[in-house]
Formats: C-alpha cells, sequence, structure tokens
C-alpha cells in the first residue's frame, strides 16, 4: 500500500457527513450516559437491598444486559420492543438512546453496587449506633465514600460506551462510523473513510480521558493523602 | 436501666447467646470479659440492635427495645457507641465527625454543634486536632475522637467494644484515661475489654462469659480475687 496514493479529498468532500457523525455519536453517547447513571443508581441500589423484590429484579435486569450482547439488544429494541408498544418506530435516535441508556445502566449499576459494598461495613455501623436512619447514613456516610472510588470505573464506562455507540449505525444511525461506510461505499475506497473514524473516535476518547482524569484529581481521596498515592501506583 | 431478660441469639443455626439475664444499673460500670467467640461482642451489640435480637428481651429505661414499636433510631441516639476500629469517617474531618449527628438528629445548630464538639474535644485532649482529618491522627487519638462522637450526643449509657485493642500498646493509656475520667463523671458503661487492670479499678462489676453465657459476675475484688467457677479460674488463670 503506498499512502501517497491515499485520497484525502474524499473526505472532504464528505466533511458534512462527518461533522454530523461526530455530533450524533456525542449526542447518542451523553444521552446514554446521562441516562444510564439516573437509572444505574436505581438499580445498583437496587443490588444492596436487603428486601428481596428489589434485589432479584435489579439483578436479573443487571444480568441479562450484560450477559447479552449490545448488538442484539439494539436490534431487538429497534425492531421488535418499541414497535411492539407504541406500533410503530420512533426512529434511529430514540431507539439507539433507548438501547444505550438501558445497556449503560447495567454496567453503571454493577459499579455503584460495588462502590456501595466496599465501603466497610463498620461505617454503616457507627452511623447507625449514632441514630441515623438507613437512608440518611447512606446519603451522608456510604454514598460521599463510594462515589469517591466509583469515580475511575464510571469513566471507563463512559469511553467503552462512547466506542460502544458505534454499533448503532446498525439500525442506520449517521453517526461517525456511518459516514465512514457512505464514504467507503461511494468511492469503494476503505483505508480513507475507517481510518478517518478511527481518528475522530480516538480524539473524543482521549477529550473524555483528560475529563475523567480532572474528575478524579478534583474529588478522589482529597481527604486522604496517603491512599491517593497508593491508588497511582496501583493503577 | 437496662435490663436484660432469657436474651438468645442465633447466627443461622449457631447459637451464640444462650439465655442471658442481666440488669445494668445506672451510673455503674460494667466490664465484660471472656474468652475470644464467647459472645461478648453479640451481647453489646444486642443492646442497641446491631444484632436482631433472636428470643428474649432488652429493656432501656423500661423501653423494650425489640418491640416492632419502638423506634430502634431513638433508642440509638441514647445509647453511644465506641467501637475497637474506631470506625471515624474518612471523609470528614474531626470536627465534623463529632458534629454530624447532633446537627442531623438533635436539630442543633452549626455554632452549637461546634461548640459542643470543641467542649468534648478538650475533654478528651484533642482540641488542636479539630481541622484534621482521620488518617491523620494516631489510632488512639482517633479512638478518643470517636468516644468524643459517641458523647455528643448525650447518651444514657456508652457500650465500648474492646476499645483499645487494635491500639499500639504505648496508646492504650490514653483511651482508658479518658474512659475513667467518664466512669467518674458517673457516666453508665459497659465495656468490653482484655484490660484487666482497667476492669479492677474502674469496673463495679465484672461480669466472665464463656459459651454464650454468663457464667460469673460479681465486684472486681471478689471476680479477680475469689472466683469460684472453675472456668472463671481457668480463663484468669490464662490473662493475670
Ligand atoms: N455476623 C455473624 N455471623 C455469623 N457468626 C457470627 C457473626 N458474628 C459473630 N459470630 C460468631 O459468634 C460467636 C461469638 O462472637 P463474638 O464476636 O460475640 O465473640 P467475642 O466474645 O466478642 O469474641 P472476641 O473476643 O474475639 O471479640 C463467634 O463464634 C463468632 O464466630
Ligand atoms: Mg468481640
Amino acid at each position: 500500500m503506498d499512502f501517497l496514493e491515499l485520497r484525502w479529498d474524499i473526505i472532504w468532500n464528505y466533511r458534512e457527513l462527518f461533522l454530523r457523525g461526530i455530533w450524533i455519536t456525542i449526542l447518542l453517547t451523553i444521552s446514554g450516559y446521562v441516562g444510564g447513571i439516573i437509572l444505574g443508581v436505581l438499580i445498583g441500589l437496587g443490588e444492596t437491598s436487603k428486601k428481596k423484590w428489589i434485589y432479584w429484579p435489579s439483578k436479573l435486569y443487571v444480568d441479562l444486559f450484560r450477559g447479552t450482547p449490545m448488538l442484539v439488544q439494539i436490534l431487538i429494541i429497534h425492531l421488535a420492543f418499541i414497535p411492539a408498544i407504541f406500533g410503530q418506530s420512533y426512529g434511529f435516535m430514540v431507539s439507539g438512546i433507548t438501547a444505550l441508556i438501558l445497556n449503560c445502566a447495567a454496567y453503571n449499576a454493577e459499579i455503584i453496587r460495588a462502590g456501595i459494598q466496599s465501603i466497610d461495613k463498620g461505617q454503616m455501623e457507627a452511623a447507625r449506633s449514632l441514630g441515623l436512619t438507613h437512608s440518611q447514613a447512606m446519603r451522608k456516610i456510604i454514598l460521599p465514600q463510594a462515589f469517591r472510588r466509583m469515580i475511575p470505573p464510571l469513566g471507563n464506562e463512559f469511553i467503552a460506551l462512547l466506542k460502544d455507540s458505534s454499533l448503532v449505525t446498525v439500525i442506520a444511525a449517521n453517526d461517525i462510523l456511518y459516514a465512514a461506510k457512505v464514504v467507503a461505499g461511494a468511492y469503494n475506497r476503505f483505508w480513507e473513510p475507517y481510518l478517518v473514524a478511527a481518528l475522530l473516535y480516538l480524539i473524543l476518547t482521549y477529550l473524555v480521558t483528560k475529563v475523567v482524569a480532572y474528575v478524579e484529581r478534583r474529588f478522589s481521596n482529597s481527604y486522604n493523602p496517603r491512599k491517593k498515592k497508593e491508588g497511582r501506583v496501583a493503577s | 436501666m437496662i435490663k436484660v431478660e432469657n436474651l438468645h441469639k442465633h447466627f443461622d443455626k449457631l447459637e451464640v447467646l444462650k439465655g442471658i439475664d442481666y440488669e445494668i444499673k445506672e451510673k455503674e460500670v460494667v466490664c465484660v470479659i471472656g474468652p475470644s467467640g464467647s459472645g461478648k461482642s453479640t451481647f453489646l451489640r444486642c443492646i442497641n440492635l446491631l444484632e436482631e435480637i433472636t428470643n428474649g428481651a432488652i429493656y432501656i429505661d423500661g423501653v423494650k427495645v425489640n418491640d416492632p414499636k419502638t423506634n430502634i433510631n431513638d433508642i440509638r441516639t441514647e445509647v453511644g457507641m465506641v467501637f475497637q476500629q474506631f470506625n471515624l469517617f474518612p471523609h470528614m474531618t474531626v470536627l465534623d465527625n463529632i458534629t454530624m449527628a447532633p446537627m442531623l438528629i438533635r436539630k442543633l445548630s452549626k455554632p452549637e454543634a461546634e461548640k459542643l464538639a470543641l467542649e468534648l474535644l478538650d475533654k478528651v485532649g484533642l482540641r488542636a486536632k479539630a481541622d484534621n482529618y482521620p488518617q491523620q491522627l494516631s489510632g488512639g487519638q482517633q479512638q478518643r475522637v470517636a468516644i468524643a462522637r459517641a458523647l455528643a450526643m448525650k447518651p444514657k449509657v456508652m457500650l465500648f467494644d474492646e476499645p483499645t485493642s487494635a491500639l499500639d500498646p504505648e496508646m492504650v493509656n490514653e483511651v482508658l484515661d479518658v474512659m475513667k475520667q467518664l466512669a467518674l463523671e458517673g457516666m453508665t458503661m459497659v465495656v468490653v475489654t482484655h484490660e484487666m487492670g482497667f476492669a479492677r479499678e474502674v469496673a463495679d462489676r465484672v461480669v466472665f462469659m464463656d459459651g454464650g453465657f454468663i457464667v460469673e459476675q460479681g465486684d472486681p475484688e471478689q471476680l479477680f480475687g475469689n472466683p469460684q467457677n472453675e472456668r472463671t479460674k481457668a480463663f484468669l488463670g490464662k490473662v493475670l
């Protein structure tokens, strides 16, 4: 292969398609993630519940969505689930965001459960022995500590979701990958469009990494200089 | 003030407390001693319902704690607890550790709560550490803060579960001194401990537990000086 023969001008001709692709990818990812956090917190708390009728549905949900491929989830939601409930499809955006939210929530729930359960049980006992209710203890004592530990894995999940959002092209979402496919089809050339798509994803994930690192520095174990150092070594 | 009647506690099939009857009077200091696994911690934790009671009853000031109608959170505000592992809240300063519960539950204003917290820190000799985080303190200092935190709720009773067992030997006395002071001020205290010197000096009564029963109890001179039960004798022979 000779790089000098690569024709970058074909990308330029389709620049608007790529720009829209970037926008769609960002929109899908952010909507999916924000929804995934909200739903994930509820399900994650559900997974730590002692009440069986809360615990089991939460656990089942997580197992179901982590145990099946996202591609299959997207197709089921778009082609079967949404038409069955609403009698029609609302397009790739609605289906795509729904699928990303539902999938992301399962992973976030697991992170939130693990974060809560990583807090020493003496913390809850100390809080309860002072007379705090379970939910007061959660809010004041457990969650603030757990949250700091959740930041790195939640950041990883954001990056994973950004990349996985490319699966939504399968239902014809015009995201970054879709733009590449169109160019590839139009010119019957593959290096240029897919390299550009890869580069665009790389730039986006890089930016997210920076944001996550900032948030982590801002919140992570700020009360504990010693642990902070240990954490760096470990990672 | 605390009355324990036929207290039984099972962990699944394991019976840990096999029928405890005991009464603790106001301003009394009771030390609980006994071999590992005899159920001392479990007994203490049943008093503020950190463990569910399988059978029997505990009354605090006449209120049955394991009655479904009793608000357990109200009971717990009256019963302070100090843990072997301190269990300070690492994301809060020493001051916030102490003021959190009084503000949240007793509805004290921030200045009121801070004034109270600083008084208590004076009492345990740690006013200078108010703005530090728990990790910046030694074990003995952390345990003194934990005592101050419990006292901030103005409890009627204080429960101590081996408060000095996780400490380096040179820090044990600073914590015991705070507890002695508390005893002198007339606090009702139940102390699970391996510090026989402390029990002998401070306790009004000593309880020896073994195998889920109270095997023997009495004032310190009698229990340490002239134990009646064979198991008590064997245990004291090993630890004294
Ligand atoms: N949460 C629990 N689940 C199951 N078994 C338990 C639990 N907590 C305690 N036990 C068991 O109950 C018994 C009594 O435990 P407990 O902690 O009350 O003893 P202890 O007298 O405080 O001992 P130590 O001096 O070692 O602290 C032990 O056999 C212990 O293994
Ligand atoms: Mg114990």
